[in-house]
């Protein structure tokens, strides 16, 4: 076997690369979507949760109490674009193209980027999904919100020993 | 420092390894319908264990298994069987070490007390959903199969005494999830994962985490680095030094862990932030002070339980002193039995006059008198002044002696390099309690700012 599949210690994924959270507090690549929590540009009370589905790039936005954005009829709104560009940031627009089965081509001369990957979604044409994936995604990004309220121990955890750092990003 | 048993064959290594990669093959495609070769693995594992008190139980395992009829108690056995088989590669590995450092080891002699059991319900749960995944192999798995270990994870965690369980799920089932579906991956990381499957189904069963027996530790504690490891989400960080006793006893290796549980948008940083309030001992060691101990628990394992109320910052001490007067008179600690694996192996080194070498692929090794050994410059933290380029530029390098897939890597603490014409130690954990350094303070600041923002949103919607 290669050396990588007999290393303990293989890195397996990426961490998180640094981002500003005001404006999406939440993105994950997870359940077949890329979704998360966009802030509301006007009421500090209020989020909205947004998401595109792999392959289909189906779309989704509402807020956390199920109210249809206004924006997101017929095309993409301003939080799924906001979305689409904060997870490129977080993990690079070839993981996010990847999980998305978005054909970027030939990517040796150019490299995808947000604007290139929302353009070449829109231009399929894709349609409005439903908002049901709103509750569940909303609850993965409390339970996020939750692992800031855990408090730190000094009980050994020897099992991290197989999670060095890497100084890979995504 | 016997720098000739680097790369010195170590009997029976090869014979070990390769029972465990036959097994590990078998957990690619899984349980479900096992196909001859599979059979074949699993015959391996339990040859490799047949001259031990496992024999019968392992052989039964590996007969059902292969029929596809593998229960629970089954796939514990095979479990069991490779955690014996790694447990042993350990022993032979660390003898080697002894060898190659010429330091003495810890004697261990006072048993493990059963600890208090909790989570029955969770832990069977967790059994349940790591048999399904061994059914399914690794290129069976999918989004609904791995989803299953979040319920889980979640009732653990707010329990102190399920966290190793708790955060060695959590960091497993992220990479799966990434990696979905199984069945398009390119490659797989054969042994890792069957190594965190194998440890998660051991930490499932009774028994697993034992208490350790205490005592106390009084005397001088001098830092010599500081070790990060980190998964999207939780991070430990764990403080190796030397422990001077009071009672004029003899020197031995320590070390002090703090972790926390964290959002994957915590990084860099971040982590310092984190873990810095609960223990003092970061802050001692990034500014290179020792430490005075007073009554503090600690284990035969030689992990210090921190408490921040026995500890009181001392003098100032350079690590490179430290590892050039004391190191070598130090013991090193033992490893707790169902805790040994290679993977666990970080003893510290320390290694001057050699020539560093960049072999193909970026990757550098330290040449000792011949002997070459591999540098593992991707662990050192991203958070801190120590860089790739200033190990290669340096001339002396205090580290972690580790093993993987095959062989000895050194993971860089610290180094003495050369700056402007003067000699100067980098740390790797130099910024662990804060710093003035112009990078590090942009960092700090990101880091809080996204800190503010979570928590911000979490008291707005938590609430709600």
């Amino acid at each position: 076997m290669p050396v990588w599949e007999l290393s303990s210690t293989a890195r397996v994924v990426p961490p998180a690369r640094p981002r500003k959270l005001a404006k999406v507090p939440f993105v994950e690549l997870a359940d077949g979507r890329l979704q998360g929590v966009v802030s509301s540009g006007s009421d500090a009370g209020r989020v909205y949760v947004s998401s595109l589905a792999t392959g289909t790039y189906a779309f989704a936005c509402s807020t956390n109490n199920n109210r249809p954005c206004g924006g997101a009829r017929g095309g993409f709104c301003n939080h799924i674009r906001a979305l689409v560009g904060e997870a490129v940031l977080q993990y690079g627009a070839e993981r996010v193209a990847r999980y998305l089965k978005a054909d970027t081509g030939d990517t040796s001369d150019t490299v995808p980027d947000a604007h290139m990957l929302v353009a070449l979604m829109t231009a399929t044409r894709p349609e409005q999904g439903d908002t049901s994936a709103a509750a569940p995604v909303f609850s993965r990004f409390l339970r996020h919100l939750a692992y800031l309220e855990l408090e730190p121990t000094t009980a050994p955890l020897p099992e991290m020993q197989w999670f060095p750092p890497t100084r890979t990003v995504a | 420092m016997r720098t000739d048993l680097f790369t010195d064959p170590v009997d029976g290594l090869d014979e070990a390894l390769s029972a465990v990669d036959a097994f590990d093959r078998v957990l690619v495609s899984g349980l479900l319908r096992p196909r001859p070769d599979q059979a074949a693995g699993l015959t391996a594992l339990a040859t490799a264990v047949a001259g031990t008190p496992l024999a019968a139980l392992v052989a039964e395992a590996a007969d059902k298994a292969a029929a596809g009829a593998a229960g629970e108690d089954h796939l514990v056995a095979l479990a069991a069987a490779r955690t014996a088989l790694m447990g042993s590669v350990h022993d032979a590995l660390t003898e080697r070490v002894a060898d190659i450092t010429g330091r003495r080891r810890a004697e261990r002699n006072t048993p493990d007390a059963a600890a208090d059991e909790p989570g029955a319900n969770v832990l069977a749960a967790a059994r349940a959903w790591l048999c399904d995944l061994a059914r399914a192999g690794w290129q069976g798995i999918d989004h609904d199969l791995v989803a299953g270990a979040a319920p889980v994870v979640s009732a653990m965690l707010p329990d102190p005494r399920l966290r190793r369980q708790a955060t060695l799920l959590d960091g497993f089932a992220a990479e799966l999830a990434a990696s979905c579906p199984g069945a398009t991956l390119d490659r797989v990381p054969v042994r890792r994962w069957a190594d965190l499957w194998t440890r998660a189904m051991l930490l499932t069963l009774p028994g697993a985490v034992r208490t350790q027996a205490l005592s106390t530790a009084t005397g001088r504690l001098l830092p010599l680095g500081v070790d990060v490891q980190e998964h999207a989400t939780a991070v430990q960080a764990q403080v190796h030094a030397v422990f001077e006793p009071a009672d004029g006893t003899e020197p031995r290796l320590v070390q002090a862990a703090v972790s926390a549980p964290k959002p994957d948008t915590v990084v860099g940083a971040g982590l310092w932030q984190l873990l810095r309030p609960r223990m003092s001992l970061l802050a001692a060691a990034g500014e290179c002070r020792t430490m005075e101990l007073d009554g503090m628990p600690v284990t035969e394992e030689g992990d210090l339980l921190w408490d921040d109320a026995q500890a009181r910052t001392g003098e100032p001490v350079e690590p490179f002193g430290t590892a050039r007067i004391i190191l070598s008179t130090a013991t090193d600690p033992v490893t707790a039995p169902l805790d040994r694996h290679p993977a666990r192996i970080a003893v510290p080194v320390l290694l001057e006059g050699y020539t560093v070498e960049d072999e193909d692929g970026g990757r550098l090794s330290f040449a000792l008198a011949g002997h070459r050994l591999a540098v593992d410059t991707d662990r050192i933290p991203t958070a801190g002044p120590l860089t790739p380029e200033a190990v290669a530029a340096s001339g002396a390098c205090l580290g972690l002696l580790r093993w993987d897939a095959g062989e000895f890597v050194l993971q860089p603490l610290a180094v003495e390099t050369t700056v402007r014409k003067k000699a100067v130690a980098v740390h790797a954990g130099a910024w662990a309690g804060g710093t003035t350094d112009k990078v590090g303070v942009r960092a700090e600041k990101a880091a809080t700012d996204s800190v503010a923002v979570l928590r911000e949103r979490a008291g707005k919607l938590l609430r709600a």
